[in-house]
């Protein structure tokens, strides 16, 4: 065998080359979490058993010639908001003592069904509702490369799990930024598909419309394969005759067209990560990409929608458990939830107007480009325990900072990805992101640009 | 409601609530109402200047 496979896609030829086999692989996983979480914090439940009954069970029927396609036997993580038959699903709260869940979410039923193996059930901002994992009724997450720094969030254990090699991808939430956010902050691809594009039915939510659910992977290629199982457009296995790449084939970075955001998206960068950022436009232009500009022009007030649809759709989900156990809530999300229960009904439906004209400035900036460039993350991975961040000589709030560059893509509805695409003179990653129109041609820019974009100088 | 109406209502109920950190929020969640009202989106119902600038975009 060659090197260690790395990905989903290098795994899954392992696997059908006969060089590894799942329960190997999902050992190894095992191996991690056992030797890394203690310090890092990333899972709340291992299911070492279950995934090891899984990983023989996708030995067998591989060698019995049941392909169920590049999932099957691939070791993966959940963020612990979507249910698993007979394990909790505990939301990192107090308030969900006791819960086990009794049937699978949707998207887990596809994933058993494409022979996925399910190590465990990982850490993240207590209901999602925050950017740094630091409220959680299991502890913060620490980041995999330094541990007094958090691994983003909310699904930061997800990321987590993922850096350091615990599982192969994990499927996490995305409200405002929750896949992208950690995704970046730990060097990986964050996918967030169209808005409703995945099932989100078994998912504990944050936000009734604008929760997405999405793959924290090591490729653009892997995002692939996991958003079609998520998705279910994948043929069943006792159908499919083969089994192709998930991933369209990439097109000529010559042919393509990108639109850098500029404005509110670039004014307010970490310096190296602005720096990193001007050299990934460079490296673009210089494989042949069209690189123009664009912008949006009510930039300026996509937090204040932001915060009034999000925070008054929590409010609802959240308004009777605010009354009878608000002390099992953290205090912090405790009291971003009372905010939401403060939002009057005319300023939620501004809001909603609101969205409406953000949708139509960014279905505008995507007319004559294939996809729209910007920072995947102001910063780098922050500091637990500090509520801001340094950035020129002025200390801005983490939580709206981790915001910035990802949640208009919530308000509006359209699928975005964050890329590596370098790291500080500390090793910290530093993430772009990609948005598009519709994913399927989303992540085909992405494939063909990946090797531009992401490097580790 | 006014924004400074709203604000003082729900600053009080923190405060019988005994909730002291709430609102040093409320009053950045009010910022962020103002900013969303005065947005040109707005439609005024008597046909005023908001529906002319929503009219023009920006």
């Amino acid at each position: 065998m060659g090197a260690e496979p790395r990905t989903i896609a290098e795994l899954g030829r392992a696997f059908r080359g006969r060089e590894v086999t799942s329960s190997s692989v999902t050992e190894e996983c095992l191996r991690r979490i056992d030797e890394r979480n203690p310090d890092i914090n990333a899972f709340i439940t291992v299911l070492a058993e279950n995934a090891r009954a899984q990983a023989q069970d996708a030995d067998r029927e591989l060698a019995a010639g049941l392909d169920r396609g590049p999932l099957h036997g691939v070791p993966i993580s959940l963020k612990d908001l979507f249910d698993l038959e007979g394990t909790p699903t505990t939301a990192a709260s107090r308030v969900r003592a006791g819960h086990i869940a009794t049937s699978d979410a949707v998207t887990v039923r596809r994933l058993r069904a494409a022979g996925a193996v399910i190590v465990g059930k990982t850490n993240l901002h207590e209901f999602a509702l925050g950017t740094t994992n630091e409220e959680s009724a299991y502890g913060p997450v620490k980041h995999p490369l330094d541990p007094s720094r958090s691994a983003g969030g909310s699904s930061g254990g997800s990321a987590a799990s993922v850096l350091a090699g615990m599982a192969f991808a994990s499927i996490g939430t995305d409200t405002g930024g929750s896949i992208r956010i950690p995704a970046a902050a730990c060097g990986l691809v964050g996918l967030k598909p169209a808005l409703g594009e995945i099932d989100a039915t078994g998912v504990v939510p944050l936000s009734s419309t604008l929760d997405h659910v999405g793959p924290l992977c090591r490729s653009v290629e892997d995002a692939a394969i996991v958003f079609e199982v998520l998705k279910g457009t994948r043929p069943s296995p006792l159908d499919a005759r083969s089994h192709e790449p998930a991933a369209r084939a990439p097109a000529e970075p010559a042919r393509l067209r990108v639109a850098v955001l500029g404005g509110y998206f670039t004014a307010l960068l970490d310096s190296e990560v602005a720096a990193s950022f001007e050299r990934t436009c460079g490296r673009l232009r210089d494989a042949g990409v069209t690189v123009t500009d664009a912008a949006i022009p009510h930039a300026a007030d996509i937090s204040a929608v932001y915060l009034h649809i999000a925070l008054a759709e929590a409010a609802a989900y959240h308004a009777a458990t605010l009354d009878t156990r608000a002390s099992d809530y953290t205090m912090p999300v405790r009291l971003r939830l009372e905010m939401g229960r403060s939002i009057l009904a005319e300023d939620y439906v501004r809001a909603l107007r609101g969205r409406d004209v953000l949708r139509q400035e960014v279905d505008c900036a995507l007319e004559s480009v294939d996809a729209l460039l910007l920072p995947g993350l102001a910063v780098p991975a922050t500091v637990l325990g500090k509520d801001t961040v340094r950035i020129g000589d002025r200390d801005e709030p983490v939580r709206n900072i981790m915001l910035r560059q990802t949640q208009l893509f919530n308000i509006t509805g359209h699928p975005a990805i964050t890329l590596p695409c370098g790291t500080t003179r500390g090793g910290l990653p530093i993430s772009a992101q990609l948005v598009g129109m519709h994913t399927p041609d989303l992540l085909c820019v992405a494939a063909t640009l990946e090797p531009s974009i992401t490097t580790h100088a | 409601m006014t924004i400074n109406v709203w604000l003082e209502n729900a600053v009080r109920d923190a405060e019988r609530r005994g909730l002291t950190a709430l609102p040093a929020l409320l009053a950045a969640l009010a910022q962020a109402t103002a900013t969303l009202r005065a947005a040109d989106w707005n439609l005024d119902a008597a046909g005023g200047p908001a529906r002319d600038k929503a009219a023009d975009g920006r």
